[in-house]
């Protein structure tokens, strides 16, 4: 059996990591708080823009931009939303899974695929696993700007425009609430078309200043620029909810831990004090 | 009463300004717009400058925005403000940063593959190791 010293200092080391995970899981429930607030925020924008581009649709344009024309599939693009820092349970693992799911499925199909990573951990995985990565822009922060984004975004874009890919994905973890987040792909391009447009009776269009193309393009631009600034900072909330979850779990396990630990160091000690009495009586009766 | 339309002013980060109005005036690319309600509908790129809106008190609002989109239909007035400075060439240059910090990850691959092989090899040796303690416990030499 450990002696009662040497299960001390155990205790103590143990107690040492639980006010780490406590202090982290409190640090965790208030920027979350916060990343909740910036995503209800980005809201309005993603709405409004979706809005305007489901108008569009019913519009009947004079042409239809490159952005919203199926064509055939020869190589796609994926862009990763993933976290910069780890500690967060499982969420960059099932984020990934269903990243590496996505890129299998476009494989046995004899696609190639382009990866695009947001985050430091989506660079490390996609880095191991083999992906050719493009573009990567991390160490976001938990307030990023739209401005950081547009880079990678670009990147990705461009390679659309120039017939490089010809589908384009996000992938991120959709906050549902505090104890789930759910992986989700999502297409970027081309754009489909929203049902609802279809069985609309009548036609018009919008009047473009300068030009229809120069407009739409910008348009289109900044609606996949907006989903995927969406993406990050939903992905974001999830990021500190997942270790919220995660720091709670292992301050629990510290204090079950200690718990344990407290009980075999109280055995050794009655055992020692039991010890020393019964030798001290021996003694005695011996006398 | 004067006609009145709906507004809504949103930035990709944050919503500036959602209401009732009865003017709104942008400073649309080829100069600036005044909207009223019943205005066809026009889709416009927006350039730096001050958008103002006329609520239905009388009161005038001032936002400025970095650039965006203007969408108006005959009710409802939407600007897509910009949060970031744009230029066509600022674009350019962040997606070549991108693309840039993405090839030099890349290169860092090997002393990664050279960290994964040290591993490797840590984990044999310790692995021997550990066996030859066994035997020597085992046998007592």
């Amino acid at each position: 059996m450990a002696s009662g010293k040497e299960i001390r200092s155990k205790i103590k080391s143990v107690q040492n990591t639980q006010k780490i995970t406590r202090a982290m899981e409190m640090v965790a429930a208030s920027k979350m708080r916060k990343a909740q607030d910036r995503m209800v925020a980005t809201r309005p924008y993603a709405q409004n823009i979706r809005r305007v581009i489901g108008h569009l649709a019913m519009a009947h344009p004079e042409f239809t931009h490159d952005y919203m024309r199926e064509r055939d599939v020869k190589r796609v693009g994926i862009i990763v939303v993933s976290s910069d820092r780890g500690l967060c349970g499982g969420l960059n693992t099932n984020l990934f899974k269903a990243g590496l799911g996505l890129m299998r499925e476009w494989k046995d199909k004899g696609v190639d695929v382009d990866v695009c990573s947001i985050g430091s951990k989506g660079l490390g995985f996609f880095k191991r696993v083999g992906g050719k990565i493009v573009a990567e822009t991390s160490n976001l922060g938990d307030a990023p700007s739209l401005e950081e984004l547009l880079g990678s975004v670009k990147v990705m874009l461009d390679a659309y425009d120039n017939g490089e890919i010809d589908r384009l994905f996000v992938v991120f973890n959709q906050f549902v609430n505090t104890m789930t987040q759910k992986p989700t792909v999502e297409q970027l391009l081309p754009i489909k078309a929203s049902e609802e447009s279809k069985d609309l009776e009548y036609h018009w269009d919008y009047i473009y200043e300068p030009e229809a193309e120069e407009v739409l393009g910008q348009l289109l631009m900044r609606y996949v620029e907006s989903l995927v600034y969406q993406g990050v900072v939903e992905n974001i909330a999830c990021e500190q909810a997942a270790r919220m979850v995660a720091m709670k779990a292992a301050s629990d396990n510290a204090g079950n831990l200690i718990g344990e630990l407290q009980l075999a160091y109280n055995k050794a000690r009655q055992a020692a004090i039991t010890q020393e009495l019964s030798e001290i009586v021996a003694g005695a009766a011996a006398v | 009463m004067a006609m009145t339309m709906h507004v809504n002013i949103v930035s990709a980060e944050a919503e500036i300004f959602s209401g009732t109005v009865t003017e709104v005036f942008a400073p649309a690319v080829m100069g600036e717009v005044g909207v009223y309600p019943r205005h066809t509908q026009m889709l416009t790129q927006l350039k730096p400058g001050e958008v103002r809106v006329v609520k239905e008190n009388g009161d005038e609002d001032h936002f400025y925005v970095s650039g965006g989109m203007l969408e108006v239909q005959p009710h409802v007035v939407t600007v897509l403000s910009d949060t970031a400075v744009r230029a066509k060439d600022l674009d350019e240059a962040k997606a070549v940063e991108a693309k840039k910090r993405a090839e030099q990850a890349l290169k860092d691959r090997k002393s990664d593959m050279d960290y994964a092989r040290a591993e490797a090899e840590l984990a044999e040796a310790i692995a021997k190791l550990q066996t030859i303690q066994r035997m020597r416990r085992k046998y007592g030499s």
